[in-house]
């Protein structure tokens, strides 16, 4: 649905991207995860049709974004990191305006729809400039949405969203990127974590390495280490886990908890509990300590840095 | 050919919540409004003296030169500049939209209000036809005139959304539309006067003021003069467009 194949761009002097390569399958929510300035949204620009690269190709949907934009832009669904709203509109003016640039046929029924999928079909006849940030937010989705396009583009889509509109901004996300492909960009890693099949890490415009998010965190940990909890005395609890095949690292901590690895593709968990309840033990809390994508982050990055100033 | 029209239609509905509008109208209608009272009242004092003329709605439509020039460049300044503010020129910039198609949108949905406001002032000839002279005026000079002040709205209109599109700034863009138009309607008329032969010529073609009250506001309309107008409009919507897809190289 999405190649890119050796994008740059410069302003002026400076490159913002510099020959970025990836791909993004149908069915897939690829994110795009860096700091801001990395080149996030000069390479979410590109991909629309907003602006011409200075080098390299990128096709969507099977069109070149350069010589068939218009193509790409009729198929494709974008949400700037600056919503576009006209504040003196109606949420349903806003949609029907849209749905008509994009001849979709009965465009106020299209933007009711499109409005209940967003749940804000109550407030279809408020000015959007009454509207909360989240719902503004919502809004510029539903614009991305309502020619229900084969890609979707979303520039930081949960920026400045309360806890709660953020839980329901990525279910909607998840909902849509079940049958098509959507990239996002955010600087958030534990949003990454959560609704993207595929992270590419991208750092001053070069992508530093792409992966699952589970594969990423397995690279750099090499093992997935696990704690385990029990009611009451846990003494001997360490040499009863260290007994189960596959489990290494066993390491008792102070506060009566066992922490262990098992190397990444051998889940030894469900061994490691009927051990433990076997041996009498009552089981409260079996967890993954891993490192965070924020620390996988900053060690990627970092690298990438010190690389940088050597050469 | 659709775009243009739903961009014109948003624009169009725009205008009647936007302030400046409402500027432009009032100064406009109220402009227009004592010209045409005081036009009547010195026909009827002097009723004598003028014996055998009467009152033509010249002085009216010709007011609109002046009033063009001072108001186009306020409503043109924000035409693009405000979608730039508003971040919603990315949106229009990544919809299945062409350059074009934006920017003569853009254009459209001025005219069409600046027609609004001249259809109002056509009550201007009724009130002269029907209630004040008998027989009836001149039914061809209204037409002409109305013609020549429909042509230089669009081409001022033109010319003040492609300035818009150069600018990113609001202020930049009023202030240099206004010295395009002072300089096409009134400055270009001066080296026309006193440039012999050729040059002259030039200028003289090139000024807007002659195309307007040497012809349409006196009744008679040439091809000419239309193929004027016409270029301007053509002019400004080009430099519109190349400025909105300059806007995406940078």
């Amino acid at each position: 649905m999405i190649q890119v194949n050796g994008l740059t761009k410069d302003y002026g002097a400076r490159r913002a991207i510099d020959n970025l390569t990836f791909d993004a399958e149908q069915g897939e929510i690829v994110g795009f995860l860096g700091p801001n300035g990395a080149g996030k949204t000069t390479t979410m620009r590109i991909l629309t049709g907003y602006m011409p690269p200075t080098d390299g190709t990128a096709v969507v949907a099977g069109y070149d974004v350069v010589e068939e934009s218009l193509e790409v832009r009729r198929r494709v669904g974008y949400l700037p990191e600056t919503v576009p709203l006209y504040d003196d509109m109606t949420a349903l003016e806003y949609l029907k305006f849209m749905a008509d640039l994009r001849r979709i046929p009965d465009p106020e029924q299209r933007a009711y729809e499109t409005l209940e999928g967003v749940n804000l079909k109550e407030r279809a006849d408020s000015y959007i400039g009454t509207f909360s940030k989240g719902m503004r937010q919502r809004v510029g989705l539903a614009q991305a949405l309502i020619h229900r396009p084969e890609v979707l583009i979303l520039d930081e889509p949960t920026i400045g969203l309360d806890p709660a509109q953020v839980v329901e901004m990525r279910n909607v996300i998840r909902e849509i990127g079940k049958d098509r492909t959507v990239l996002l960009s955010t600087h958030i890693l534990s949003e990454a974590q959560q609704i993207c099949d595929r992270v590419l890490i991208i750092n001053k415009g070069q992508i530093v390495t792409e992966d699952t998010p589970e594969n990423l965190q397995a690279r750099l940990v090499g093992a997935q280490r696990v704690v385990v909890r029990v009611r009451g005395d846990s003494d001997g609890l360490s040499n009863k886990i260290a007994k189960v095949k596959g489990v290494q690292g066993v390491e008792p901590k102070s506060d009566g908890s066992v922490e262990f690895e098992f190397a990444a593709g051998e889940d030894t968990r469900p061994q490691v509990a009927k051990a433990v309840i076997q041996a009498g033990y009552e089981l409260l809390e079996m967890r993954p300590v891993g490192l965070s994508l924020e620390e996988i982050f900053l060690e990627l990055t970092r690298d990438n840095a010190v690389g940088r100033d050597s050469s | 050919m659709r775009n243009i029209w739903i961009i014109a239609k948003r624009e169009y509905d725009h205008f009647f919540i936007s302030p400046i509008a409402y500027v432009v109208a009032f100064m406009i209608l109220l402009t227009t409004g004592i010209i045409f009272a005081i036009n009547v009242l010195y026909f009827i004092q002097n009723a004598f003296q003028a014996f055998g003329q009467t009152p033509d709605i010249g002085p009216v439509t010709g007011a609109f030169g002046f009033l063009l020039v001072l108001s186009i460049p306020a409503i043109t300044m924000r035409l693009l500049a405000d979608e730039a503010r508003m971040g919603t020129l990315e949106l229009l910039l990544t919809a299945p939209v062409t350059d074009f198609e934006l920017v003569a949108g853009k254009w459209l949905g001025g005219f069409l209000f600046l027609m609004t406001i001249l259809a109002i002032t056509l009550i201007y000839p009724i009130i002269l036809h029907f209630v004040l002279v008998s027989p009836g005026i001149d039914q061809q000079l209204v037409i002409s005139a109305y013609l020549g002040v429909v042509l230089v709205t669009a081409s001022f209109l033109a010319l003040g959304v492609g300035i818009s599109a150069v600018f990113t700034n609001q202020v930049a863009a009023f202030f240099v539309t206004l010295s395009v138009f002072v300089f096409l309607w009134w400055l270009i008329g001066f080296p026309a006067q006193l440039l012999q032969g050729t040059g002259g010529e030039v200028f003289q073609y090139l000024s807007m003021q002659s195309h307007f009250y040497d012809a349409f506001n006196r009744g008679s309309v040439y091809l000419t003069d239309i193929i004027y107008f016409v270029s301007l409009i053509a002019l400004g919507l080009f430099i519109g467009t190349t400025a909105v897809e300059t806007r995406r190289w940078r």
